[in-house]
């Protein structure tokens, strides 16, 4: 009997290790050979710890589980199993997505090479190894691949300036530096399917010349870094990576690292100095990192999930990856749908759908059942949208042209409860915690933004177009987003929520 | 107190393991902390002179990162998500009666030195908040019963 049972972090921070080791005892106990598979999570957090038993029709779910639940998942007939779900395929949540980069994830044993390669694993690298090196370009630019961290920058650019660069030495980085709330996209495909990033940054590095990576990994974030670091062990004892990648290409190699906490260090210049051991400030650029990056060398800097969509690329065609999105915004986009709803998880769809529909029917409203009052997305950097917003289509230019950005897709829902003034205010204190000190801006400017908002909520009128001077100056004159975009959710709130900001005025006079 | 003997000795068979690496430091400040609990200040002349560093070079990179500490903390450490996804759904709250449990008016340690409670921004936990980290266990939809529980 196989028995699926998720080792992805949130289904553990739900009781999927009690589940699991209850099973292991119960088939200990009674002699039923069991065969426990630690899988990624497919997504619906509301439902974990969410078991998939296998039997003779198929993979059947069950879930949310508690212990308590497993004898009878064991020794009944399980179609009356009071938490029986059906095929998780069937589920109207997961039957609605469009899974290309997480079509693994949950599916198989993360760390199996033979379970990888049964569900269309390495025939990406394969098909890489076969092309010239300009078809491999062609391949990433054709596809309309853009950056998932959030900048949205062509990939195929990118590849295609470092690819150009003279140099000793090149480097493929991989920024897991997942930090905005809201966003686990990087986390649950590192954990559900860590060789299919593996795979993306072997494909980066036979693509642009590279034959060392990093997968810079933030510590807020074990169970990745064990499952990274496992993967990578499985890789090069499988020969993917290595002296020659599948023993048909050039030497690749990866190595973890692991962050210190630096919310900072997901911008790209940051995350390369500290990946050197330096203080995480931000360098100026240009130089751009893809000419001067890791030790001065060309780098290739992608987020998680841009890499680890190159393979599907690489092995249905940039053409099949094209037509599914919108506008300049193509292919899928994993949404991490969080905060106070009633359905939470990573719903991989096309570009296009609507905030609303994500919110009010993906999402399903709020889990406290009161009014949607705003929504936060593309994390601590990203706008608050109000309802009225709702109509705006999920894609860069879509989000870009209503005052805000999708970031890396991370929405956050709050309800009526929520004081939009306390949230303009946590914007400001967080930039001035996880500032990097390097500009003016941003270092002075959030703890004068913390104390501005103080002045309007104890009533001072004169605070307000004080504020809105200094969300310009952060915007025009940081360094990085981490100053540049802490104006989006500040102006946001005051824009569409001014009650919040007036109400603290009434209340003081 | 550590003892310098033994600190030197530990302390260079750690940096020896590490400098075959590219850009060392993190990795070896990661280990050190792994094996004390903290960075000791003996520790930052020792690690400038391995790696050619000036003194004020390493004390900057460790108290640049929030990870890194100069004091060892509490046996128990309570990590509370302080991040939006986790406020929408009670994290703030859930933060105030932590706090007021262990008998804190801010982020610290318990005067008995026992429970260290530090905020953390974001466990990637959004969905299931508020999210919290004891120890090495994570916590989904955590309640003050169940952070009691789990810090134990």
């Amino acid at each position: 009997m196989r028995i699926y049972v998720p080792r992805d972090a949130a289904a553990r921070a739900l009781g999927a290790d009690a589940v699991a080791e209850a099973i292991l005892a119960e088939a200990a106990r009674t002699g039923l050979p069991v065969d426990l598979v630690r899988n990624g999570s497919r997504g619906m957090v509301w439902l974990e710890p969410l078991v998939e038993i296998e039997t003779r029709s198929g993979r059947t779910a069950f879930g949310p589980l508690t212990p308590e639940d497993v004898p009878a998942l064991l020794f009944e007939d399980i179609t009356t199993h009071p938490k029986a779900l059906g095929p998780v395929e069937d589920i109207p949540w997961f039957a609605r997505q469009t899974r290309l980069t997480f079509a693994r994830v949950g599916l198989i044993d993360p760390l199996s090479m033979p379970d990888y390669e049964r569900h269309g694993g390495l025939s990406g690298l394969r098909r890489a190894l076969a092309m010239t090196p300009d078809e491999r370009l062609d391949e990433v630019k054709t596809s309309g691949l853009r950056g998932r961290g959030g900048a949205g920058f062509p990939t195929g650019v990118k590849w295609g300036t470092v690819a150009l660069a003279q140099a000793p030495r090149k480097y493929i980085v991989c920024n897991a530096d997942e930090g905005d709330s809201g966003t686990f996209a990087d986390r649950m495909l590192m954990e559900g399917d860590p060789l299919t990033l593996i795979e993306g940054m072997a494909i980066a590095g036979l693509t642009v010349g590279a034959t060392r990576g990093y997968v810079y990994i933030r510590s807020e974030y074990p169970d990745a870094i064990h499952q990274m670091t496992e993967a990578i062990r499985v890789a090069t004892s499988h020969g993917l990576l290595g002296p020659s990648l599948l023993g048909q290409g050039p030497a690749f190699d990866l190595e973890v690292r692991v962050g210190a906490g630096a919310y900072v260090c997901g911008e790209e210049t940051s995350l390369l100095n500290s990946l050197e051991g330096k203080r995480g400030t931000v360098r100026a650029k240009p130089p751009l990192p893809a000419l001067h990056g890791l030790f001065g060398q060309p780098t290739v800097v992608n987020n998680v999930i841009s890499l680890a969509t190159v393979p599907w690329i690489f092995a249905n065609g940039a053409g099949a990856y094209k037509d599914f999105g919108l506008g300049r915004s193509r292919g899928t986009i994993p949404l991490q749908i969080a905060g106070n709803v009633r359905h939470g998880g990573l719903f991989e769809t096309a570009f296009g759908m609507s905030l609303g529909e994500i919110v009010e029917d993906i999402a399903g409203g709020t889990a406290t059942g009161r009014p949607v009052k705003a929504v936060q997305v593309g994390g601590p950097l990203g706008a608050y949208f109000p309802p009225s917003k709702f109509a705006t289509p999920f894609g860069y230019e879509e989000f870009d042209g209503q005052g805000g950005l999708i970031g890396h897709a991370g929405i956050v829902v709050f309800d009526d409860s929520v004081d939009m003034l306390q949230q303009a205010r946590f914007a400001m204190e967080f930039c001035a915690v996880e500032s990097c000190g390097k500009c003016t801006p941003c270092r002075i400017g959030a703890v004068r933004g913390v104390e501005t908002v103080d002045r309007i909520a104890a009533g001072d009128p004169s605070a307000l177009p004080l504020l809105v001077d200094l969300c310009d100056t952060m915007r025009d004159g940081s360094l990085c987003a981490l100053g540049g975009f802490t104006p989006y959710p500040v102006m946001s709130a005051l824009t569409h929520f001014p009650d919040d900001f007036a109400r603290q005025r009434e209340a003081a006079e | 107190m550590l003892d310098a003997a033994d600190l030197s000795a530990r302390l260079h068979e750690i940096i020896g393991a590490h400098l075959g690496l590219e850009g060392p430091l993190l990795p070896i400040l990661h280990a050190i902390q792994a094996e004390w609990g903290h960075i000791p200040d003996p520790a930052i002349p020792v690690l400038a002179n391995a790696l050619n560093l000036g003194r004020a070079e390493v004390h900057g990179v460790v108290s640049f990162y929030h990870d890194f500490r100069t004091t060892p903390a509490g046996p128990t450490v309570v990590k509370l998500c302080a991040a939006e996804a986790c406020q929408a759904q009670g994290g703030r709250d859930l933060i105030a009666a932590t706090l007021r449990a262990f008998g804190l008016s801010t982020y610290g340690t318990t005067p008995d030195g026992k429970v260290t409670v530090e905020p953390v921004y974001c466990l990637g936990l959004c969905a299931c908040g508020p999210a919290a980290l004891v120890n090495d266990r994570l916590l989904g939809r955590a309640t003050p019963a169940t952070l009691r529980e789990a810090a134990r």
